[in-house]
């Protein structure tokens, strides 16, 4: 590759890098704001459960791209740009954060649960001090799962003018040339590992059990 | 503490029926009876984690339906199977935890989880900082057993707590049991399915028979009982007697 083409993609890179990584984090952030509470509601509500994990694994079945489209005419959330792109993103990212707290909460060990309540917990306190650190690590194994997926499929916000590593990608595809594509995909694949690592190491650590 | 005429049913079914039986102060009630004879739903009719759906469980006078449920399980000591301790805090923040929601200063509570912990011969020092992983089975049961004390409890629940123990250490820990009662004169409502382990701890023994209450006397009395079910239970200990 010739060196000014590289220094003409590291410039326009950054700021891609940049915009990857707001698109992924508010998403992933979000996606944990809504599915942690919704999970911790849904433990004792068979029917919320059975519902809201309906819901949010239907979200995953539709193609990301017809996804991205399907938004773009819908009053308020729709449009072109970041703000549709992180709404189709959060989509994405309930199901594996929504079924990891429920999983991580109700696999708490009966004894131990039943023990806090014998000793005169509330129901709050037992969620607090019990529960939610137990479940902590399959939680965050939960996070880890969307975001590793978030940073992939935020390639693809791309195509409705969100920005992005996804516009080198797409931009490679139309002139066909693989230096494009490579300065998207690399940084994303980098970006996916780094991740994955941080969260596996804050998965470790919450595991002191 | 008293159960009038307390029933307990689950759907169709009556898990305890009628059930009639005072715990006096100082003395060790043992609930004696087979896999779901009972016991361990009379036992959670005491501090509320059951209520009754017919007569009444009566503890300080007061009916459980009466008492607001936290503070009713806050004055009872509760001790499980393998102490059913947190697994992610230390052996010194499992033993203070009743302190520790009833918001005693730290320094009362260090003091008072310190003083328990030397009381089940495990130094504060040594073991304080442990997590109940690297404790064995027997430690980690004589951790519950300290929490269930922490706060000062009048009356300890104890729930089949040494079954899951090897028989020296389930030996070793109903000679402790045996000796913190002395000491410390608490009265305690035990569940075991076990009838020699009722007879060495128990002041009292009540028999469940399928939910029913079928005896209820001294062991000396226990042994000369006539009814089938203590009759069965009396066998394993002949048996015992003459492997020996």
């Amino acid at each position: 590759m010739p060196l000014d083409v590289l220094q003409d993609l590291l410039e326009e890179g950054l700021p891609l890098l940049g915009e990857h990584i707001i698109l992924v984090v508010s998403s992933v952030l979000l996606a944990a704001l809504l599915a942690i509470p919704a999970g911790v509601l849904a433990v004792s509500r068979p029917t919320l459960r059975k519902v809201s994990l309906a819901f949010a694994g239907a979200g995953q079945t539709i193609p990301s791209l017809a996804l991205f489209g399907f938004l773009i005419p819908l009053p308020f959330i729709g449009g072109i740009g970041q703000h549709t792109a992180i709404i189709a993103l959060v989509l994405y990212a309930l199901l594996p954060i929504l079924r990891n707290t429920v999983t991580g909460i109700m696999g708490v060990d009966a004894a131990v649960r039943d023990s806090a309540e014998a000793m005169g917990m509330t129901r709050a306190q037992i969620l607090r001090m019990v529960e939610l650190p137990l479940a902590a690590p399959v939680i965050i194994a939960g996070v880890r799962i969307a975001a590793v997926t978030t940073i992939g499929t935020a390639t693809i916000a791309a195509a409705i003018g969100a920005g992005g590593l996804g516009v080198f990608i797409f931009r490679g595809i139309a002139s066909i040339d693989k230096y494009q594509i490579l300065a998207g995909a690399l940084p994303t694949a980098l970006l996916a590992l780094a991740a994955d690592g941080l969260l596996s190491r804050l998965e470790k650590r919450c595991a002191v059990r | 503490m008293e159960f009038r005429q307390a029933t307990f049913r689950f759907g169709e079914r009556t898990i305890l029926s009628g059930l009639d039986l005072a715990v006096r102060h100082g003395e060790t009630l043992v609930l004696l009876g087979r896999s779901g004879s009972g016991k361990t739903t009379a036992l959670r009719l005491i501090n509320g984690m059951l209520l009754p759906s017919g007569g009444s469980v009566l503890v300080q006078g007061r009916a459980t339906t009466a008492w607001d449920v936290v503070q009713l399980r806050r004055s009872i000591g509760y001790v499980i199977q393998e102490g059913g301790l947190f697994p992610h805090w230390t052996v010194a923040r499992n033993v203070g935890l009743v302190p520790e929601l009833e918001n005693w200063p730290t320094e009362r509570r260090n003091v008072r989880t310190a003083e328990l912990l030397n009381l089940v011969g495990l130094p504060a020092g040594e073991y304080g900082a442990r997590l109940p992983k690297e404790l064995s089975g027997g430690q980690r049961q004589r951790v519950g057993v300290a929490r269930a004390l922490a706060a000062g409890a009048s009356i300890q629940l104890f729930d089949e707590p040494f079954g899951a123990l090897d028989p020296v250490t389930r030996l070793g820990m109903q000679e402790e049991f045996l000796h913190l009662r002395q000491t410390l004169g608490i009265t305690s409502v035990f569940v075991t399915h076990d009838v020699r382990e009722a007879m060495r701890l128990g002041t009292r023994i009540g028999l469940l028979d399928r939910g029913t209450l079928v005896f209820a006397g001294t062991p000396a009395e226990f042994r000369g009982s006539a009814h089938p079910e203590a009759r069965a239970f009396l066998r394993v200990l002949e048996e015992d007697s003459h492997a020996s």
